[in-house]
């Protein structure tokens, strides 16, 4: 009888045990990052103001900017977005709603699950033969932005079929029941009743894009540069003879040299610095305003996620 | 009326017709894409790979046994096994951190936390996949690699020891997620055999359940792995970039992806043979993080299938 009390008092002793250790370790996790954010925000709130966000990047550390860097990275997101959010729900409404059970589409599932564990600089090296050399688009705004698109290709059509999937099958059967086609059901049911879990992945796709660095160092993306992307319409730079010579096409910042904000903070966290011209305050504004961007799209995709699951009831 | 329907249906059909048809040719072509994206990163690494192994400098046997990587010296040679040690290494080290955090974290949020606080902890934990790279590689070697040195003096600033270990951190949520996946789909009903006679809440977890979702946690370690062996940025920034055949972990060394990035910096002419290196390191990483997703699918494929 005693032994029985033993056994069971030991085993309730190691339940609590496992309890506090597995408690102890998330909580540690997250305290290390904490810790290691906080030290960054100490690091680079101070040299975030106006003058960080409006100047070129230097030589001089303390008078370098990343305005080149987060114009750059908005104008890459914005092809990313472009082409990454239409074709992958297009593509996950396929293979969701229309395929046929059959070879072929066996094939393209199984390549989108293999492209999913791709790394990301094999995405990089693709680009690098592919758009820059052969396709001759050079190493522009448009290269970075559709390495970007295809990078993060397979998370959307994976978060648009989930999302079709979880709609239950009657809704489906109502509205075809009601005389609608199946583009009709896409777009008045399935679309809208699915809109909240697209927009999750979407979120979660695009905070992965932003922090890319090793394609778009692969594909040659500069760390130093010193202009902006010419603004549609602006006025071409004058000819030698000082005659006008016209203004830029509403999209020739496309074709454009960029740079990005994780690729600045990589060239500053590997400057080699020099008393007096210190470039790690300056990684380190460069790593906030990322960890700004990536942690408040991953809170806002969670906030999302939170309220798509609270209002539908099926 | 319904006569009006009747003549109305017909012309409103042959009027969608066209549009159905086109809507579905549409969105087959985007879903045909993603394939053209696997064929234009497979064409693209062999083009340029099988002049860099025609190279009279190069064979296939000399890069798979050479034991130094120097293509960037005048006295070239092209083994890559000094990167795939280093790439093996990093690896190693950030999975004896990530596979028993993981794992305990994992069998702690399926097993012991409530189902309201591990709905609430498993996306903050999984914020630590999502934070960049680049600033990982940056807490590498300002903040882990300083902390090491203090801990064994004459450590030099990169290492593989504080690059394993910061990205150990990072993907310690592809463990515990993945693996707390698995075992929430293992059947109450073995948990309540167990638990009839007389097993306690651990003695569960660790006997019956571990054991029913072992091939789906063994997936999210291989699945894991994967990642860290693709993973380019923390390495290049905090492991050194000096390829050297070294099982010493205080040492630095350079992986595969750190070295793709280095050559990537420089300005390297289209076509030279050390343009073509990093795409013939870039097979080679392609292969081995390729192998890896193929089992860990087939893991996945294998508990999925059991419940």
């Amino acid at each position: 009888m005693h032994d029985l009390d033993r056994i069971i008092r030991r085993g309730r002793r190691n339940d609590r045990l496992f309890n506090v250790l597995g408690a102890t370790l998330a909580v540690v996790c997250l305290t290390v990052l904490g810790v290691l954010v906080a030290q960054l925000l100490i690091a680079g709130i101070p040299r975030i103001d106006w003058q960080f966000l409006t100047s070129f990047p230097s030589r001089k550390a303390a008078r370098a900017g990343a305005l080149s860097a987060w114009v750059g990275s908005l104008l890459v997101m914005l092809i990313t977005a472009s082409t990454a959010i239409p074709l992958g729900i297009a593509a996950g409404i396929y293979l969701e709603e229309y395929a046929r059970k059959n070879w072929f589409t066996n094939l393209i599932e199984i390549n989108i699950a293999n492209l999913a564990g791709v790394p990301s600089i094999i995405y990089g090296l693709m680009a690098l033969g592919l758009l820059v050399y052969q396709f001759r688009l050079g190493q522009s705004i448009l290269t970075a932005g559709l390495t970007l698109g295809f990078l993060i290709l397979p998370v959307v059509i994976v978060a648009t079929r989930e999302s079709l999937r979880a709609i239950p099958q009657y809704m489906r059967e109502a509205a075809y029941a009601l005389g609608a086609t199946r583009l009709q059901v896409v777009r008045h049911h399935l679309l809208p009743y699915s809109a909240g879990g697209i927009a999750t992945g979407v979120i979660i796709a695009m905070s992965r894009a932003i922090g890319e660095t090793a394609p778009l160092v692969t594909i040659g993306a500069l760390t130093y540069i010193a202009f902006l992307p010419p603004a549609p319409f602006s006025p071409l730079p004058a000819g030698p003879d000082g005659a006008s010579p016209g203004m830029y096409g509403p999209f020739a910042w496309i074709m454009s040299p960029f740079t990005v904000l994780p690729i600045q903070m990589f060239a500053w966290v590997s400057r080699p610095s020099s008393p007096g011209n210190d470039f790690a305050p300056n990684a380190a504004a460069a790593g906030v305003i990322l960890i700004v961007f990536t942690l408040g799209l991953n809170a806002a995709a969670i906030f999302v996620r939170q309220r798509v699951r609270r209002r539908v009831k099926w | 009326m319904s006569q009006a329907l009747a003549a109305a249906r017909p012309m409103a059909a042959a009027r969608l017709r066209p549009l159905e048809k086109l809507a579905e040719a549409g969105l087959l072509l985007a879903a045909v894409f993603s394939v053209c994206v696997t064929a234009g990163i497979v064409y693209v690494l062999v083009s340029e790979a099988v002049p860099f192994f025609a190279h009279p400098d190069v064979t296939v046997w000399k890069f798979l046994t050479d034991t130094q990587w120097t293509p960037l010296f005048a006295d070239k040679h092209f083994g890559i096994l000094p990167l795939v040690s280093g790439t093996l290494m990093t690896t190693a080290i950030a999975l004896l951190v990530a596979m028993p955090v993981g794992t305990v974290i994992a069998i702690w949020l399926s097993e012991f936390a409530s189902p309201r606080l591990r709905d609430t902890l498993k996306p903050v934990l999984e914020l630590l996949s999502a934070v960049p790279t680049v600033v990982y590689g940056y807490f590498a070697i300002t903040a882990v690699a300083p902390a090491m040195q203090r801990l064994y003096p004459g450590l030099p600033l990169f290492n593989m020891l504080s690059a394993g270990l910061v990205m150990g951190l990072m993907i310690i949520p592809y463990v515990s997620s993945l693996s707390e996946d698995a075992m929430r789909a293992v059947p109450m009903l073995l948990r309540e055999g167990s638990y009839g006679l007389g097993a306690n809440r651990l003695t569960t977890a660790v006997r019956v359940v571990f054991p029913a979702a072992l091939s789906g946690i063994a997936a999210s370690y291989v699945l894991a792995i994967s990642r860290a062996v693709g993973e380019t940025m923390i390495v290049a920034i905090a492991a050194g970039n000096q390829p050297k055949l070294t099982l010493d972990p205080t040492e630095g060394a350079a992986t595969i992806t750190a070295y793709i990035v280095q050559v990537s910096l420089g300005d390297l002419p289209h076509g030279s043979l050390e343009y073509q290196s990093i795409f013939a390191a870039g097979i080679a990483l392609f292969i081995m993080t390729l192998g890896f997703n193929v089992i860990g699918a087939g893991l996945r494929r294998r508990y999925r299938q059991a419940y």
